[in-house]
């Protein structure tokens, strides 16, 4: 069987800077794969590209389509959703209207099904559904976004560091329901500085290290290496060590 | 001063006021989606007044061929971005919205203009006609400099308003005109009088804000358009497209723009310069709404009309003036509200 999202021998850069440099990977279907790394790696820079968002030097394909060409509102459409690091909500309208306009690419008649399933992965949005975005606390919002990126019905959804900034207890909800999407049948590419936990719920693993991908593998065996131990499993930011 | 010429000048203000109001939402909305500042919302203005009129005279109006030029750029501007990936929808589509249906107009404006067609076709069609010819400026003017800085579609902005005048000189000559009333007749209620087309401008002001409101509240579309005013990044991340919300916020200033001119030209003389000014009496009540709030725009644009009306009575060379000096108590209450100015980032 194909890779859902394949990029193969990618390089993105700002200006002279490549920030991305020969990377190359694969997400299956009903995969979690997880991008680790330190702050400055270059993850974010990569998802950027993959969603159409920064210009990418090299190939990716998404369900055995060439993504080059398409622009970010097609890579949406396709099936492709990304929740960015700042969440890019709209902030001055209410929690429906997001999860409604997450919904516009699809037909109307399905939105509504659609905003169910949300409201039952994430039933503190539906509590606050007339509540303005930009009045939610830190983990509501990221909540909201995932939630808004769901509505899209994705077949793949890219996490840039979901759990930065929130507390334990709320990280452990948004990676409980991580896995809960591999289930129903979404596939995640998670970014995140939390290894330690990205670890425990990914199947496959990437480390990157200067824009290159320095290691990669099935996440257990790359949670048991060694170096990685010392170098991101040692020195993990508060939140990890509830998970 | 007596009561009544002071009811009077409120009355007046107020008719001025409403078409001021909708002109300066129409430049709130745009400038929140798009990032342009309006300049040529004013040729907008004097093209509907000014189609309005010709058509009513039995001329036929330059502008409904203006349209169809523009269409034609439009299309060439699709087939050359979508150079590479063309396929067959998209031609089709690209040559109905820009050539067909311009062309379509262009033969009903021949028809009816030989024959001098009622009120109600006047009307739609000026408003067909200028309604196009803001969608396809956008797509041709300002669309390609969408990723650009405030300060280079401001130019751009500039660049078409200049443009657009002298079109306007030449479409419709250096001769002011007026149109017929929308709706003639009149009352009196006490000391003033009410005439059928101020109780047009304020029926359709009232409606169009009401609609407006329903249509940005309500609908699907609207949410989008304020989504993109919001967050870009966000709105692209769910698939609305910056183009499509561009294209819906200038369809709707030039079918606005047009209205007012209709609703203005039977009241005043319009010439094919005069939507200049009118233009910078909305942009005056924009920017008392910080070009953000749509109420304050409103409401800021009935004082701008007020304050019009009673600086004609009072000293009628200086009106222009003071009204344009109302700016400068706004934007210092406003800079010493907001002390810290922000870069814009790109």
């Amino acid at each position: 069987m194909s890779a859902l999202l394949s990029v193969a021998d990618a390089h993105v850069a700002y200006g002279k800077v490549e920030a991305v440099r020969s990377v190359s990977l694969e997400v299956g279907a009903n995969q979690i794969v997880t991008i680790v790394g330190a702050n400055g790696a270059g993850k974010t820079t990569l998802l950027s590209a993959i969603m159409g968002i920064l210009p990418l030097k090299g190939r990716v394909a998404f369900a055995g389509q060439d993504l080059s060409r398409l622009d970010i509102e097609d890579r949406v459409a396709m099936g492709l959703g990304l929740v960015p690091e700042h969440r890019e909500l709209f902030v001055t309208m209410n929690v429906e209207d997001n999860l409604e306009l997450g919904a516009f690419r699809i037909e109307r008649s399905k939105a509504k099904a659609s905003m169910e399933r949300v409201y039952t992965l994430f039933p503190r949005l539906k509590e606050r559904r007339k509540q303005l975005a930009g009045t939610l606390s830190g983990g509501e919002q990221q909540m909201l976004a995932m939630g808004r990126a769901l509505m899209g019905e994705p077949k793949l959804l890219m996490l840039d560091e979901p759990s930065l900034g929130l507390a334990p207890i709320i990280v452990a909800d948004i990676f409980r329901i991580v896995t809960e999407l591999r289930a129903s049948g979404v596939s995640v590419l998670l970014v995140e500085q939390n290894a330690q936990a990205a670890l425990k719920i990914a199947d496959q693993a990437y480390v990157m290290e200067l824009g290159e991908f320095v290691l990669s593998g099935k996440a257990s065996d790359i949670a048991a290496n060694e170096r990685v131990a010392a170098s991101y499993l040692g020195f993990q930011h508060e939140g990890a060590s509830v998970i | 001063m007596n009561t009544t010429i002071m009811l009077f000048l409120v009355q007046d203000g107020i008719t001025n006021g409403a078409i001021y109001a909708l002109l300066g939402l129409a430049l709130v909305l745009v400038f929140a989606v798009t990032r342009v500042i309006l300049i040529p919302q004013g040729e907008f203005v004097t093209y509907g007044a000014l189609t309005y009129a010709s058509l009513a005279a039995g001329q036929m109006p330059g502008t409904a061929k203006l349209a169809l030029a523009l269409g034609i750029g439009a299309f060439v501007f699709d087939l050359f971005v979508a150079r590479k990936a063309l396929h067959g929808r998209l031609v089709v589509r690209s040559l109905v919205t820009n050539i067909v249906l311009p062309a379509i107009v262009l033969a009903l404006t021949i028809y009816f203009a030989a024959q001098k067609p009622p009120v109600a076709v006047c009307i739609a069609l000026s408003l067909v006609i200028v309604a196009m010819i803001g969608l396809y400026l956008y797509r041709i003017a300002f669309q390609p400099l969408a990723h650009t800085s405030v300060l280079v579609l401001l130019i751009a902005s500039v660049g078409v308003h200049l443009a657009l005048q002298g079109l306007g000189l030449l479409f419709f000559g250096a001769e002011g005109q007026r149109g017929p009333a929308v709706l003639s007749g009149s009352f009196t209620a006490g000391a003033l009088r009410f005439t059928g087309q101020s109780i047009t401008v304020y029926g359709i002001t009232i409606a169009f804000i009401i609609g407006l409101w329903l249509f940005f509240g309500l609908t699907l579309y609207g949410k989008a358009l304020r989504a993109t005013a919001v967050n870009r990044l966000g709105a692209r991340l769910a698939g609305i497209r910056t183009t499509l919300s561009g294209q819906i916020a200038f369809l709707l200033a030039s079918v606005i723009g047009a209205l007012s001119g209709i609703m203005i030209v039977p009241i005043t003389t319009l010439y094919y310069d005069s939507g200049f000014l009118i233009g910078l009496k909305g942009f005056v009540a924009a920017i008392i709404g910080g070009l953000v709030s749509y109420p304050l725009t409103a409401v800021a644009a009935l004082v701008v009309g007020i304050v019009e009306a009673f600086s004609s009575f009072y000293a009628s060379n200086y009106k222009e003036v003071i009204v344009f000096m109302l700016l400068i108590p706004v934007l210092l209450l406003r800079s010493l509200a907001a002390p810290a100015v922000e870069e814009e980032k790109d």
